[in-house]
């Protein structure tokens, strides 16, 4: 589609074509600064795409990248709502990326639904009120008298009904209405209710098509030897065995390292396998997480740059009657998504052919611009079913280098990422190093908190969330980013991931020092916070919260009040036979304003608490010599099935704006899980993974 | 390189590659059916298993050579229309997120409900945490492997 094209010429192109009615529309978009990385904010208007086939069949092209979220059904519910549209035939279509048609294609941040919402509830009433125009002139009768509903036009007074498809093309050349009115929430049929995901049946049958099953006539399979040292570059290689594996057809030096291609990805393996590659190994040579965390404690003898100061937290520490000091160790960790990263890339002389599971396809096609010196217009980029996100897909550097890679050929190439290449060569979660201390009055009342985070250089990865939410007279936090050499990426949740979990388990640190009910203690430290208050009450009372469990059994609780969601979770531990914690439940209360489809909501914080419980009970990559001591799932092990508690999802009905459900699961895991650990063992987690023995050590049940 | 003859999904095929070279790859690059997974290639994950005359295995480490003559079956080949008891399940309670693992998931599920058709929870877990899901979705794949065994059909291919 020419993107010179106004709106009135979709319209009319579309009309003369006889394909339907085509909308465009150009709305605002909903964003709150600072909850998503710079680094793939993309600052352009959006607009959503609505086709309606003669036929009666509805395409809602979704713009956003689909991993396990459910955009490709929950956005296309949107539009189908406020269209009254027949949910059966509704549709979706993947759009390529484009520069500017759609606004921002990034998929973070928790926004996509949030941040679609009421532009594609606009795209849906406008065409709604386009057809029941439409029906109105063909009968001439008065549109206040006919009105819509279930793909079809009625007139009120006679009952005569036109389809949609039947107006299709009417439609088309009437005009856009500028401020179509919104339907009243409360008469909703498609919004709130639990659909089935669209794109279900085709995960089930192995149809779905991921980056890695993509397949072009001629392409050639590439695997990339990188320097297993961060930023290392090639000395030197000898390739004659490499050239020896029956498959590999070249090896060539580029800048990224060297690429292997082959007929087949077990050829480019085993064919870079059989390298003799020299690196140069570069500055970070001698980069070590014994290193980073001892920089880390020592800068933090130093005042940091203030994130947030109130009161007078110095005067306060020296007058409170009790006071306590933590150090807490939040690790690297890898985003090890099922699918390793991978893309298919076709490079011609005038133009860039690529097929990526990519979170950010504009900032891909921007990438591929950048490398190829080929105007943007120029690259196709199309976005493939992700097989896993979680932050790690919105960084181009894997199709950058694929761009970088297919130069050397002048077929299509796969280069194709070993789960290694991906557990090695990630952006991690960073790892921060944090001094806190607290002190209570006479009755048992947080008057002051300090905080100072260390961590790498990429602020809101660090800092996001390390803020207490709780109402306290006397505080400062303040933190010291510095350079590790290890590359550091939005990892689900962010800074919450690692902030939520400190907070959250030193808030229960002074609850226990004040003697207090950790639910509590934190209810009279939110009264300006009712919806945090009110999930905090529901998971407990759902949770049976002070009521007697299991001999052997404990509850922790931890709330996260983040991308618009409040949410509060109550884990219940135990101890295995060998010591190690055994978690049985995490019920679950939030509220996240109107829901679209309850089940994605509830789907998105099961998976969430795995991945938070994956991270507590295992999560860490360690660097020694400069490179990642980690490969495989083998030493960086994820929660199994055996493993996994009952998760019970209690959403609050509310009237609050719409809040992101992605990554809300996620940081309450951890510490309601450490902190029942607490009740139960005496043991403050305050290094993660939590390591077998950790709960026997000094004051635990075996110390 | 040499041509070595196997069963895939009741078809017959020869395919002529190292013989060491892993099922996985043979089935997604040289035969073309991309159903099958790869997703650690150290059988760490499950996500590449397929049936291998009747068999669960991890077709990211057993060599091709191994299969001659023998017959394999992957997703694609487990039912013609989506419609066996695992998969409807799998639809009804809307398991996969992402559905990256899920081809291996399920294709080890129906191994089992070929051999306990009524599996209890420790048998479910015992076989299916073999699987790694990075979305979480395990209760429900434990509620659906349920679900299909109460549909009373045999899961299981031949």
């Amino acid at each position: 589609m020419n993107t010179a094209l106004n709106r009135r010429d979709f319209l009319k192109v579309s009309g003369a074509a006889g394909t339907g009615l085509l909308l465009s529309f150009s709305l605002p978009v909903l964003l709150k600064s600072g909850e998503f990385p710079s680094t793939f904010i993309e600052p352009f208007m959006p607009n959503a795409f609505l086709r309606i086939d003669p036929s009666g069949a509805i395409t809602v092209t979704v713009a956003k990248s689909e991993m396990g979220q459910g955009v490709l059904t929950s956005l296309p519910m949107i539009v189908a709502e406020e269209l009254e549209a027949d949910w059966t035939k509704v549709q979706y279509e993947q759009a390529q990326a484009h520069p500017n048609k759609y606004g921002s294609q990034g998929t973070g941040g928790s926004n996509s639904v949030r941040g679609s919402y009421e532009r594609l509830r606009k795209a849906g009433a406008a065409a709604r009120e386009m057809l029941v125009a439409a029906a109105a002139q063909k009968w001439n009768v008065p549109t206040a008298d006919c009105y819509a509903e279930n793909s079809a036009v009625i007139h009120k007074p006679t009952g005569k009904k036109f389809g949609y498809g039947e107006l299709a093309n009417s439609a088309g050349t009437l005009p856009v209405p500028e401020s179509p009115t919104l339907k009243d929430p409360k008469d909703f049929k498609i919004i709130g209710k639990r659909m089935k995901k669209l794109d279900t049946p085709s995960k089930v049958n192995g149809s779905a098509k991921f980056g890695l099953d993509v397949k072009m006539p001629g392409m050639l399979y590439a695997t990339v030897a990188r320097s297993p040292v961060f930023g290392g570059t090639v000395a030197g290689f000898d390739a004659t065995k490499a050239r020896q594996v029956p498959g590999v057809r070249d090896v060539i030096q580029f800048e990224g390292g060297i690429a292997v291609f082959a007929s087949n990805t077990w050829a480019a393996i085993q064919g870079r396998a059989a390298l003799s590659v020299q690196w140069d190994e570069g500055k970070n040579a001698e980069v070590s997480s014994s290193g980073i965390w001892k920089m880390f404690e020592e800068t933090a003898k130093t005042t940091g740059t203030v994130e947030k100061s109130a009161g007078d937290p110095a005067g306060a520490l020296q007058a409170a009657a009790t006071t306590l000091e933590a150090r807490y160790y939040a690790p690297l960790i890898a985003h090890a998504t099922m699918e390793p990263m991978n893309c298919v890339v076709h490079l011609k002389a005038d133009e860039c052919m690529i097929w990526a599971p990519t979170q950010s396809p504009q900032g891909a096609q921007r990438e591929a611009a950048r490398v190829t010196g080929l105007p943007v217009e120029k690259v196709t980029v199309n976005v493939m079913q992700i097989g896993g996100g979680f932050g790690r897909r919105l960084y181009s550097d894997f199709v950058a280098e694929a761009v970088k890679v297919a130069k050397a050929v002048d077929v299509p190439v796969m280069v194709v990422w070993t789960r290694d290449d991906d557990m090695m060569h990630d952006l991690y979660r960073p790892c921060t190093y944090n001094e806190l201390a607290a002190g209570l009055d006479r009755n048992g009342s947080l008057t002051v908190w300090t905080h100072r985070v260390v961590g790498p250089n990429s602020k809101g990865h660090v800092v996001s969330a390390a803020v207490p939410e709780y109402e306290i007279p006397n505080l400062h936090v303040d933190y010291h980013l510095l350079e590790t050499g290890v590359p550091i990426g939005a990892w689900r949740s962010v800074g919450p991931s690692q902030n939520i979990w400190i907070v959250e388990s030193f808030v229960d640190e002074c609850a226990a020092a004040a003697k207090k009910d950790p639910l509590a203690f934190r209810l009279q430290m939110l009264n300006e916070k009712p919806r945090v208050q009110a999930v905090l009450k529901l998971a407990a009372e759902k949770s049976g919260w002070g009521k007697p469990l299991p001999k052997g059994h404990a509850l922790g609780i931890a709330c996260c009040d983040d991308f618009g969601t409040v949410i509060a979770q109550v884990a219940e531990v135990s101890l295995n036979d060998n010591g190690n914690p055994v978690v049985h439940r995490i019920v679950v209360a939030l509220d996240c304003g109107q829901v679209i489809n309850p089940d994605t909501v509830e789907a998105q914080v099961e998976g969430a608490i795995v991945y938070g419980l994956s991270a507590a009970l295992y999560g860490e990559i360690t660097v020694a010599k400069g490179r990642v001591e980690q490969e495989n799932f083998d030493t960086y092990p994820i929660m199994r099935i055996d493993e996994t508690p009952k998760v019970e999802v209690h959403p609050i009905k509310s009237s609050a704006p719409m809040g992101g459900i992605g990554e809300t699961g996620v940081p309450p895991a951890a510490p309601a899980v450490c902190n029942a650990l607490f009740v139960l063992t005496g043991v403050r987690i305050r290094k993660l993974p939590i390591r077998p023995g950790d709960l026997q050590k000094e004051g635990g049940i075996g110390g | 390189m040499a041509a070595i003859s196997l069963t895939v999904n009741g078809k017959r095929q020869s395919v002529d590659v190292t013989p060491e070279m892993p099922l996985l790859w043979v089935l997604r690059d040289v035969i073309g059916l991309t159903g099958t997974k790869y997703g650690c290639g150290i059988a760490q994950c499950g996500a590449c298993t397929v049936h291998l005359n009747g068999e669960p295995i991890r077709s990211c480490i057993t060599a091709v050579a191994g299969c001659e003559g023998k017959s394999v079956t992957t997703i694609e080949g487990l039912s013609a229309t989506t419609s066996h008891p695992l998969q409807k399940a799998w639809v009804e309670l809307d398991v996969p997120q992402c559905g990256y693992c899920q081809s291996g998931q399920i294709m080890s599920a129906a191994a089992l409900l070929k051999e306990k058709p009524s599996p209890t929870d420790r048998e479910i877990d015992d076989t299916m945490s073999g699987h790694l899901c990075r979305c979480g979705t395990y209760n429900r794949i434990r509620s659906a492997i349920h679900l299909a065994a109460a549909s009373g059909v045999k899961g299981g291919t031949k």
